[in-house]
């Protein structure tokens, strides 16, 4: 499985009244072709200024350092125009609430040929025929009226199965799905994780499922990377990280999770709350929160290191590792 | 960690409405906007009789002459002509009655009948304002989507300034300045009037000369009475072309920041396409709330530009109805003028329904 992208030191600035303010701090991951990879963390841990910089879509004045290699390129130092060459043709992206990032006025067949059109520079009727196909394999009931419809007349999972087929209009490579299910019921979460698990082994496509929601990537993931405070807190392959957390952040968000044998006293939050932009503390970025802080993580900036092959986690204490 | 793997069998709620393009949504979207419209009409000639009752002034003293308003005879016969003896609901219903014939009474002042004066003055002005509202709707969209593309460049803030002027500039003094410089001074547009001098009008099919000169083929016409349009409603559309930019500025901004303009940019669509069609089509619904507005400032406008420029329109009309007190006039003008504010607030009630689908649709 080779390195579809890799992303090296990813940095990302975003410029607020105070003056700039360090979003993404240093994030190195890689996507392998074909695979599905998480990104969890709180909000404010970075994970969709991540995905943004990748687009090329971060807000105004916001700046980058670093590498995102992918497909060969570097997509930090593209020119707008070629970032748009890759946009939506190789790279796609599917965000949160479908009934906000799917246009309330054009239709859906607008929205699902537009950009075939454009990059792939197919025909009108060409473009329909692929779009009714694209409803079809995302599972929309009779693609043929729906290309007629507007956003309004589905239902929410309904919206984001329309969005994805947008996202795959242009057959990308790779996949940015931005918390693709926290705005849809449980079951219906559940039908659009099958639909990605899917698509990833049709199409050979590569997912970055961005999400707050461990129990969402326990379903999908092959990989899981937690952040905190911009940085990476581990990473490695969905067992390891699940089962055998070695980073104390990682372990709370796991406790917090709900378990169907234990009732809501089951559930253990993690104190206090993520830093907000520009005020990430000194040191290891969890250390006020953590239950484990040594003096040591007050002053020094851990970087991930290797626990196991395969399976980095930035603790240097690393009290977990004998609990494993 | 308890990985619930996903259940089989179909997810996800099913489509909440068949789709409808068209159909019965639409049909009764326009009925219930049409009844309306036209009971307003109805409503409106009531106020305008009502308004003119209560005017103080005597239409027979302000008709007669000195000798006449002192002879009794004189003065009851011409109240009697008028209907002006009966009782006040039975005038109004009479009114009415006439009005749905289009039977306007006569003018007391160009002792014609009213709707004869109107149909010969109120094009003049729908062309003149429609001129205008045209170009305004050119001029300001396109520099309102400028500004808001580069909000907080210079492009913006020299378009903040060149609205600001638009809206404050007096209208009459804007007229005057026009008129000295384009027309007086480099004589580049003509000055007064709806044609050159010694030119004939068109023959009459709709009252609007450009439309009846090309109708007639009569193309010499058609250039002069486009090319006299200009200099008047480059001047009423000062004010709304400010106005409109900064509306549309406004909504630009907002709608920037929805979801779906970062999903048509995630697409690498060009910023043009992204701009036209997934920012400007839901900012429309916005403007042209306000250009509904700016057509009805252009009518009122038009009274005092019409004067400058010598235009025969409703505003000289409605003007010399009101000096003279001739009430069959007033009304016929308050009527022509509330009607085409039904008209042009139904016509954006159904843009809305084109512009946007939902409303269509529910």
């Amino acid at each position: 499985m080779g390195a579809l992208l890799e992303v090296e030191d990813l940095t990302v600035w975003l410029a607020t009244r105070r003056g700039p303010r360090m979003a993404v701090d240093g994030l190195s991951f890689q996507v392998g072709s074909g695979e599905i990879f998480g990104i969890a963390g709180e909000s404010g841990s970075g994970k969709t200024m991540t995905a943004m910089a990748l687009l090329g879509l971060l807000p105004h004045a916001a700046r980058t350092s670093g590498k995102a290699v992918f497909e060969g390129r570097d997509l930090l130092s593209m020119s707008a125009r070629q970032l748009r060459a890759v946009r939506g043709r190789r790279i796609a992206m599917v965000s949160q609430d479908p009934s906000t990032s799917l246009h309330p006025m054009l239709s859906i067949e607008t929205q699902l040929t537009e950009h075939m059109r454009h990059h792939l520079g197919l025909g009108r009727s060409e473009a329909r025929g692929r779009a009714v196909e694209l409803l079809a394999t995302v599972r929309i009931p009779d693609p043929e009226q729906a290309l007629g419809a507007h956003a309004a007349q589905f239902s929410g999972g309904m919206r984001q199965r329309i969005a994805i087929a947008v996202a795959l209009a242009c057959e990308p490579r790779l996949l940015l799905a931005d918390e693709p299910t926290t705005a849809l019921d449980v079951t219906v979460q559940a039908g659009i994780l099958r639909l990605l698990h899917r698509l990833r082994a049709e199409r050979e496509l590569a997912v970055v499922v961005i999400t707050h929601d461990l129990g969402v990537l326990s379903a999908v993931a092959d990989r899981i990377c937690v952040m905190y405070g911009g940085r990476t807190a581990e990473v490695g392959p969905r067992e390891n990280v699940l089962t055998r957390p070695r980073h104390p952040y990682t372990r709370g968000l796991l406790d917090a999770l709900p378990h169907p044998e234990g009732g809501a006293a089951a559930l253990r939050p993690i104190p206090g709350s993520p830093p907000s932009l520009g005020e990430v503390p000194e040191g290891c970025p969890f250390h006020p929160r953590c239950g484990y802080a040594v003096p040591d993580c007050r002053t020094e900036r851990p970087a991930p290191v290797l626990v196991e092959p395969g399976h980095a986690s930035a603790c240097p204490p690393d009290p977990l590792g004998g609990i494993a | 960690m308890n990985s619930a793997e996903p259940a089989s069998g179909s997810t996800g709620a099913g489509r909440r409405r068949p789709a409808r393009p068209g159909g019965l949504p639409l049909a009764r979207f326009l009925a219930r906007r049409l009844v309306a419209a036209a009971l307003l009409c109805v409503g409106i000639t009531l106020v305008a009789f009502v308004l003119t009752q209560l005017v103080p002034g005597d239409p027979a003293a302000a008709n007669l002459g000195q000798r006449a308003i002192g002879d009794p005879a004189a003065v009851a016969a011409f109240r009697a002509k008028y209907g002006l003896d009966k009782p006040v609901p039975v005038q109004y219903l009479t009114y009415l009655g006439n009005v749905l014939q289009g039977n306007f009474g006569m003018s007391q002042q160009s002792h014609r009948p009213v709707a004869q004066d109107l149909a010969e003055y109120v094009p003049a002005t729908i062309e003149l304002a429609l001129f205008a509202i045209v170009l305004s709707l050119l001029v300001g969209v396109a520099l309102g989507v400028v500004a808001a593309v580069n909000r907080d460049r210079w492009p913006d803030q020299v378009l903040r300034v060149v609205s600001l002027g638009g809206v404050s500039m007096p209208t009459f003094w804007v007229a005057l300045v026009a008129f000295y410089l384009l027309f007086f001074k480099f004589g580049l547009l003509p000055g007064g009037g709806r044609l050159d001098p010694g030119m004939n009008p068109p023959p009459y099919a709709t009252g609007f000369y450009t439309i009846d000169a090309a109708l007639a083929g009569e193309w010499d016409v058609l250039s002069s009475a486009a090319g006299h349009l200009v200099l008047p409603s480059l001047v009423l559309a000062v004010y709304t072309v400010g106005m409109l930019m900064r509306f549309t500025r406004a909504s630009v901004l907002e709608i920037l920041g929805n979801d779906y303009v970062r999903a048509a940019r995630a697409k690498g669509l060009p910023e043009r396409v992204v701009i036209l069609r997934h920012v400007l089509r839901p900012a429309m619904v916005a403007i042209i709330t306000v250009a509904g507005v700016a057509f009805g400032s252009l009518l009122s406008g038009a009274v005092l530009v019409e004067n400058i420029f010598s235009w025969p329109g409703l505003g000289q009309y409605a003007y010399r109805s009101a000096v003279n007190l001739d009430l069959p006039g007033i009304m016929g003008v308050s009527i022509v003028v509330a009607a085409v504010y039904i008209l042009i607030n139904l016509l954006v009630d159904l843009l809305y329904g084109v512009i946007d689908p939902r409303i269509r649709l529910t």
